[in-house]
């Protein structure tokens, strides 16, 4: 077998330490008291808890997670759901409207939404969308249909069509087609999508500080935003918040990080 | 490709004699992405147009009556200095931690494609920052440059009597902002990278050596022009984002001092919200999205180019 270079050991180790280094920060700071004026970079050398209790209770955290678990699933959902069938004819019948159609979702890509926040706000006030869970679920599974129907097409697009024609003359109608064949091999550019979309739409900041701004309807990041400009002398309730809300992604992706690289790399190839 | 050969003249004949429904079936399926256009409309597009029509009012975000006033608030844009400083940090934000991101994501790429033990290891912290909240990265990083007790500023006090106000210095915010985007968000190109390294045969390569080249030499003529794919999402996926950029700049300093490291993202938020001054804010965002799709599409129309000359 190849032989071990330690030198390239050792410069791997260098580079996970300096990027470790701002959540060694953000630990330091979360368990340190807030009469402990020492260093950032000390260590403290007791058990200090109640900066995650106080963050937790006065950030609301738990409603905020429940709420930022509603939102990512419900997107997700519907993300994959209207995405996929939406892309089954831009990608099996390519005729002059369906390609245009599929030219103004896939040009969506390059413009961020965020440039119609003013004339936005305003529509969801008047369908009565502001600080509604749904308000918020519907434009986070706008804003993800791009990405969405251009990952979907390009791999249909990439099956081959007989063992839909062969379904068909089978006497297979095209909706028994579509979840009896098709769904089962969109399984891994659906785990691609998923990943890409719901990463985003759990850490979303500036859509639902505009949309959600009653406190119920907080999800983590608007809750952290208020909590922390309230209390910003507290630097230690400030840390165990960020902590707080950075776990769950962490874990998630720490048990599932394969799925989360072969989801970009795989996304991007494509591009 | 035999059998598919003999096959087919059956299966048209089959069509043939399939019920009329089936084989008419295209038209009808394209009731399947109404429920996407339906929202896309609706979401998108009308409000897109209606942000057309605020920028030539002087609407102030939530009363019912507004005035027509021409085109005051384009000129008042480009005269504005707020806007103008803006504009340049929105760049900065954008190209800056583009460049960065993909220099150093194609040197950690290059040194991860080698056979080290730790690779996995590596990868997955550097990939790390990414799938975090922007805004709490922010947070994260604020205690670094903080004025007060920032780790950056311990580090300074060993050498000087005075810390440095990194955040509070019109001069260097915008750099350590580009700086916490960079390390979020290096590890995306990465990982583009590496995956495009690791789709070029080896047999190029080797074929390579057996010539003469040495390791500069196969760089630019192997690696180089084979990567250029990946190179292009790469730079056009933290391009877009640099330019959008939002939660870091709220969360490190809320685009402050005054305005001196507002993207235009921000800046259009504290206008609409903070200033109530909605049909200005409506002029900035169409300039956003003027600036975004220019400089988006111009990235995108060179490196495909520069893809096919290259290859």
């Amino acid at each position: 077998m190849r032989k071990i270079s330690w030198g390239r050991e050792w410069l791997a180790l260098v580079i996970c330490l300096i990027h470790v280094l701002p959540f060694y920060i953000l630990a330091t700071t979360s368990f340190k008291a807030h009469d402990d004026f020492s260093s950032k970079w000390v260590a403290p050398g007791y058990l200090y808890l109640d900066n995650f209790v106080n963050a937790w209770r006065e950030a609301d955290l738990d409603r905020a997670i429940v709420n930022n678990v509603v939102v990512t699933v419900g997107s997700g959902l519907l993300i994959v759901l209207i995405g996929s069938i939406a892309s089954y004819p831009l990608a099996r019948h390519r005729t002059p409207l369906n390609r245009a159609v599929y030219g103004v979702f896939v040009s969506a890509l390059i413009v961020p939404p965020l440039t119609i926040l003013v004339p936005l706000y305003k529509f969801m006030v008047d369908i009565g969308g502001m600080n509604q869970l749904w308000g918020i679920i519907l434009l986070h599974v706008t804003f993800s249909l791009p990405i969405t129907i251009f990952l979907y097409t390009g791999f249909i697009s990439s099956i081959p069509y007989e063992l839909e024609e062969a379904a068909l003359i089978d006497g297979a109608g095209r909706f028994k087609l579509f979840y009896l064949i098709l769904m089962p091999l969109l399984k891994p550019i659906t785990a691609t999508v998923i990943i890409l979309t719901c990463v985003n739409i759990w850490n979303d900041f500036q859509f639902s500080v505009f949309f959600l701004q009653k406190q119920e309807m907080h999800t983590i990041t608007v809750a952290l935003s208020g909590f922390f400009s309230q209390y910003n002398n507290y630097i230690g309730w400030v840390a165990a918040g960020s902590f707080l809300g950075a776990i769950p992604i962490t874990l998630v992706y720490l048990f599932l990080q394969r799925y989360f690289i072969q989801g970009l790399s795989s996304g991007a190839v494509k591009g | 490709m035999s059998v598919r050969n003999r096959e087919q003249p059956n299966l048209k004949s089959l069509v043939r004699f399939m019920p009329e429904k089936l084989r008419n079936s295209p038209a009808w399926l394209n009731l399947l992405y109404v429920p996407a256009l339906l929202l896309f409309g609706l979401f998108i597009l009308y409000p897109f147009i209606r942000g057309l029509m605020y920028s030539f009012t002087n609407w102030d975000g939530y009363s019912q009556t507004f005035k027509w006033i021409g085109l005051s608030n384009y000129r008042r844009m480009f005269s504005d200095p707020d806007v103008a400083r803006v504009i340049r940090n929105t760049f900065i934000y954008g190209l800056g931690s583009a460049l960065l991101q993909n220099i150093i994501g194609l040197a950690y790429a290059l040194f991860l494609n080698q056979n080290i033990r730790m690779r996995a290891l590596t990868r997955t912290i550097i990939y790390l920052p990414a799938i975090i909240s922007p805004l709490i990265m922010g947070y994260i990083w604020y205690f670094f440059f903080q004025y007060n007790g920032g780790a950056i500023n311990d580090i300074i006090l060993l050498f000087a009597d005075e810390p440095v106000n990194l955040l509070g210095d019109p001069d260097t915010n915008v750099w350590m902002i580009t700086i916490v985007n960079t390390y979020q968000f290096l590890g995306v190109a990465m990982v583009i990278l590496l995956a495009g390294l690791q789709v070029i045969p080896k047999e190029f390569h080797e074929a390579a050596t057996i010539d003469g080249a040495g390791t500069l030499s196969r760089f630019r003529h192997v690696t180089w022009p084979l990567l250029a794919p990946a190179v292009t999402v790469s730079v056009v996926l933290n391009v877009i984002g640099g330019l959008k950029l939002f939660d870091v700049i709220t969360a490190m300093t809320n685009s402050g001092p005054g305005y001196s490291s507002a993207s235009l993202s921000t800046l259009m938020y504290q206008l609409y919200f903070g200033r109530q001054d909605a049909g200005y804010a409506a002029t900035i965002g169409n300039l956003m999205f003027v600036i975004i799709s220019v400089v988006s599409f111009t990235f995108l129309f060179y490196l495909k180019r520069r893809e096919t000359s290259l290859a």
